[in-house]
C-alpha cells in the first residue's frame, strides 16, 4: 500500500508539472522541435528544471542501501549501446515530431483533451503491442 | 519573459520542470525506481510482463492525468493544440509506442532520469530522439504539414 500511494503521489506531481510547464500542449512541444521555424525554448527550461532535483536525488541514492518505501533499488544496469537503443530512439523522435507528444503528456492529456489524447494513447498502446509481438 | 521568444514560458517551464524532477526523485528515493513513463505505461496496461509491480505502475500512470486535472482546476484552463489530422496522430502514436519500447525509454526515463544519472545509454538515446524530432519537424515545415 505504501508503495502504491508513493507512486500515485509521484504520478500526480509529475502530471501537474507537465500541465503547469505547458508540456501538455503538443503545439508547444512541436515548437521546441521547430528549429527552422518559430522556435520555442520552453521545453529546454522544463528539462533543466527537472534535471536539477534528479541530479541531487542520484547523489543521495548513491549513499542509500534501500529506498524509503520499498525493500531494494530496482534500477536499470544496462550499459550496452546497440541498434535497438538507436533505432528505437530515432523512431520515437519521428513520432514525437509528428504528433508533438511523448508518453507522459499524452497520458496526462487524457484529463485535459480526452478526445484527441485517447486516439494518440490508443495508437501508442498498439505500437507497444506491435513491439511486444513483432520485435522481441 | 524572453524578449526573443514571446511565446516561451520560461518560468512556468522551470517550475513545472522542478515538479517533474521532484516526482522522479520520489520514485527513485522512495521506490528505488526510474520514473519512465513509457515503461510504466506498458507495465500498467499489461503490455509488458516485466518491470515495476503492477500496482506501482498503475498508480503512477493514473496520477498523471489526475495531476494535470488538478492544475487545470487551480490555474484555469490549460491550452492544448493537437494535430487536426487523425492520421498524423495515429502514425505518431504508433511510432512513439513502438520506438520507446524498442529503445527502452522516452523523454522521462532517458531524458530526465538517465541524463541526470550521466548514463551514456540515455545520453545517446536522448541525442538521437532530439535529433530525429528536430529533423522530422523541419521536414514537416518544408512540406507544409505543420498545423
Amino acid at each position: 500500500m505504501k508503495t502504491v500511494i508513493t507512486a500515485l503521489i509521484a504520478g500526480i506531481i509529475f502530471g501537474a508539472g507537465l500541465a503547469y510547464s505547458g508540456m501538455s500542449d503538443p503545439a508547444r512541444v512541436q515548437a521546441f522541435l521547430d528549429i527552422t521555424g518559430n522556435w520555442d525554448p520552453t521545453l529546454a527550461c522544463v528539462l533543466c528544471g527537472a534535471l536539477l532535483p534528479m541530479m541531487i536525488a542520484w547523489r543521495i541514492q548513491a549513499r542509500m542501501h534501500a529506498p524509503f518505501a520499498d525493500a531494494h533499488f530496482s534500477l536499470p544496469g544496462t550499459t550496452k549501446l546497440d541498434g535497438r537503443l538507436a533505432i528505437g530512439a530515432i523512431l520515437f523522435g519521428i513520432g514525437w515530431g509528428i504528433g508533438g507528444l511523448c508518453p507522459g503528456p499524452a497520458v496526462a492529456d487524457l484529463a485535459i483533451a480526452p478526445q484527441s489524447a485517447i486516439l494518440f494513447v490508443a495508437a501508442m498502446a498498439a505500437g507497444m503491442l506491435i513491439h511486444r509481438y513483432a520485435a522481441s | 519573459m524572453l524578449p526573443a521568444f514571446p511565446n516561451a514560458m520560461p518560468m512556468e517551464g522551470l517550475a513545472g520542470g522542478l515538479m517533474i524532477g521532484l516526482a522522479g526523485a520520489i520514485m527513485l528515493l522512495g521506490l528505488g525506481r526510474i520514473a519512465g513513463v513509457s515503461g510504466l505505461a506498458a507495465r500498467a496496461t499489461g503490455i509488458a510482463d516485466s518491470g515495476a509491480p503492477r500496482g506501482i505502475a498503475v498508480a503512477f500512470i493514473v496520477g498523471l492525468p489526475l495531476g494535470a486535472w488538478i492544475v487545470s482546476r487551480l490555474a484555469g484552463e490549460i491550452e492544448t493544440h493537437f494535430s487536426p489530422s487523425t492520421a498524423q496522430l495515429i502514425i505518431a502514436g504508433l511510432l512513439v509506442g513502438f520506438g520507446t519500447r524498442l529503445g527502452s525509454g522516452c523523454t522521462s526515463g532517458h531524458g530526465v532520469c538517465g541524463l541526470s544519472r550521466f548514463s551514456r545509454r540515455s545520453a545517446i538515446a536522448t541525442a538521437l530522439f532530439m535529433a530525429s524530432g528536430f529533423a522530422t519537424v523541419a521536414i514537416m515545415r518544408a512540406l507544409g504539414l505543420l498545423s
